[in-house]
């Protein structure tokens, strides 16, 4: 695991949830997934239950619980910071917050621009 | 024309209020009774519940398909092809209702499941049907005495976790190859779009003997874990992204059984120049692969959202493009005349919108639409967008991740290895496509893009006679074709000495 330099923060009302969801589930641990369907979505997992690789990058923690994402998928999202909200939804996968009718969105805020193209 | 809402008295197919989980051959209420909500995206109203499995339902279905393995497993190949020919023409029976259930459910142009995911579907099972009776074992005769005998069995119970983005054609691509091997299913269909494969369950439930097939409703976190991380499942096949394809795999590991995973990609679309050397046919062919990237509203693994364009005519060519894309006819997915309908979710909405904003911060310029669409009447709780052509560069998150909406990243290259270099920066490998009249330009380019697929002169054809998956992050093995079987096979070697003699080792 290697430190980041972009950064991921979250909203209130994905706090709120966060800690909703540790009370039922215990502690948490985040990945931030890629790829169709469900991908650019972050998944939120009892921290017990996904292996974190050599190769995912921790970015920060958010309502105290930590976030992921794979080291080759955070070499191309390092010019934007990560921003977790949440909305209405039913989002697929198996993120602990989809059976409440709710689903974690990132949204981005582009903090440098990217070098080539 | 207009097909009538399902539900409506002129409608041609009506949804039940409430599903249960097929299991065993019966329809069966969740063990805990908790059900949930299932709404159109094409208005954003609930027209049906579901339940919400948890693992003691999983379990139920388990042990149906467990009491059904031996049997079907030792089905004559004729007799399980003859079930999976009915299973078809019931389907072709019933093509149209399916099609505007299909519709109803996901919020795809019901032009299309007419066209295309329907007729797809049920020729699949047609397809799977021929090639087990055609496939055969093999006999090597190693010496005169020794003769190895390759036999193929089926694995057992598998589980099949189904994406929603072609909830039918995607279930059959699992199903179909599965049934014909001989194995009996625990499926689960995704929370976003369940209701449409239970309605075609309903239509074939009395053509399969019990427990062969059974379906189980309810989240991931729920019965999808329950299911995938199950020591009663032989293999586990799952279509959908990277997160939990790495948790699949994991349970998996655990239990020491196969995997397929399809996870997505970011697929090229590659137009060389002499796409323009003539105005005929194919210069009109080479617009629509360009327009491609609507299809089912992006909601597609192989979308072809990157769009790479030859330096010496890209002018032209995107002047022509948008034309072509300005044409596209939006709105209510069941009239006929409608080319992209709704997004399947409302959390799939606010994620394009989350990039199509993030493209904007990026310098991206919007070359088409770039925002929600806002089709009015009772379409408005509805999940609509824009077909958006963004203009940028590779290196941008638009050109890096799937955004699984109407919405394709455009940008400029100077020749083939230019080409290749920007279509291969990429996480994945799934599709591609190659537009040229040259033979050695597509051919070069075809072998050097790293993708399971490369279309050619075409694109978004879904033959169940070629073989579909990804290289890269994009996923493990294949589906569609004979070849396919073998995911739903083991191997049986009978090493057989007709020798009489002692080896005199011992």
């Amino acid at each position: 695991m290697t430190e980041a330099t972009s950064q991921v923060s979250a909203t209130p009302a994905a706090e709120a949830l966060i800690a909703e969801l540790r009370e039922r589930h215990g502690p948490l641990v985040f990945h931030q997934s890629g790829g169709c369907c469900d991908g650019s979505a972050p998944m939120c997992y009892p921290r017990d239950e996904f292996r974190i690789g050599a190769h995912d990058v921790y970015l920060g923690d958010i309502g105290g619980e930590p976030f992921y994402i794979g080291g080759a998928q955070y070499e191309r999202w390092a010019h934007t910071n990560l921003i977790i909200d949440v909305i209405e939804g039913r989002g697929s996968g198996f993120s602990l917050e989809a059976p409440e009718g709710k689903r974690f969105l990132t949204r981005s805020e582009v903090c440098s621009i990217p070098a080539s193209g | 024309m207009i097909y009538a809402n399902p539900g409506s008295s002129d409608a041609i197919v009506s949804f039940k209020s409430q599903y249960g989980n097929f299991i065993g051959g019966e329809w069966k209420a969740p063990v805990d009774g908790e059900y949930f909500d299932n709404p159109t995206p094409v208005t954003g109203q609930t027209f049906c519940s579901i339940p919400r499995s948890k693992a003691a339902d999983i379990e139920l279905a388990l042990d149906a398909a467990h009491a059904a393995k031996d049997a079907w497993g030792k089905t004559p190949v004729a007799e399980r092809a003859v079930i999976l020919n009915r299973i078809a023409d019931r389907m072709e029976e019933n093509l149209e209702k399916i099609a505007v259930a299909e519709a109803w459910e996901n919020g795809k142009p019901v032009r299309e499941t007419l066209a295309a995911d329907i007729p797809l579907a049920i020729d699949h099972f047609r397809y799977f049907a021929g090639v087990i009776r055609a496939q055969e074992g093999t006999i090597g005769e190693l010496d005169n005495d020794t003769v190895a005998y390759h036999i193929h069995e089926p694995l057992g119970v598998v589980g099949q976790i189904i994406p929603w983005n072609f909830p039918i054609l995607m279930a059959t691509w699992k199903i179909a190859p599965a049934l014909a091997a001989g194995n009996c299913i625990v499926l689960k269909p995704a929370e976003q779009t369940p209701a449409s494969i239970l309605l075609l369950v309903e239509m074939i439930a009395d053509l399969l003997p019990a427990g062969v097939l059974n379906v189980v409703n309810g989240f991931g976190a729920e019965a999808g874990k329950a299911l995938a991380s199950n020591p009663r499942i032989a293999k586990v096949a799952f279509t959908g992204e990277t997160t939990t394809g790495r948790l699949i795999m994991q349970y998996a590991s655990e239990n020491i059984i196969p995997v397929t995973l399809e996870l997505g990609g970011k697929s090229p679309n590659v137009f060389f120049d002499d796409c323009f050397a003539a105005d005929d046919g194919f210069r009109e062919k080479s617009l629509e692969g360009f327009a491609m990237f609507a299809l089912n509203q992006g909601e597609v693994c192989t979308c072809p959202s990157r769009a790479l364009v030859q330096k010496s005519f890209y002018g032209d060519f995107m002047d022509a493009a948008l034309d072509r894309v300005g044409r596209i006819k939006t709105g209510n997915p069941l009239d006929t005349d409608t080319m992209v309908g709704a997004q399947a979710s409302r959390d799939q909405l606010e994620k394009i919108l989350a990039y199509l904003d993030i493209g904007r911060q990026e310098g991206a310029k919007v070359l088409a639409g770039g925002e929600q669409l806002e089709p009015g009447g009772d379409l408005s709780g509805g999940f609509y967008v824009q077909p958006t052509v963004f203009e940028g560069r590779n290196s941008m998150r638009i050109f890096q991740e799937e955004i699984f909406g109407p919405v394709v990243s455009v940008t400029d290259f100077s020749d083939m290895d230019n080409a290749l270099e920007i279509a291969n920066d990429t996480l994945y490998g799934l599709g591609a496509g190659v537009w040229s009249r040259s033979a050695h330009t597509t051919y070069r380019m075809g072998r050097g893009i790293q993708a399971g697929r490369v279309w050619t002169n075409c694109y978004h054809l879904y033959p169940a006679h070629a073989a579909f998956g990804g290289y890269k992050q994009s996923g493990i093995g294949r589906e569609n074709h004979q070849m396919m079987l073998a995911h739903y096979q083991q191997t049986k070697n009978l090493l057989v000495s007709y020798s009489q003699a002692p080896m005199g080792l011992f």
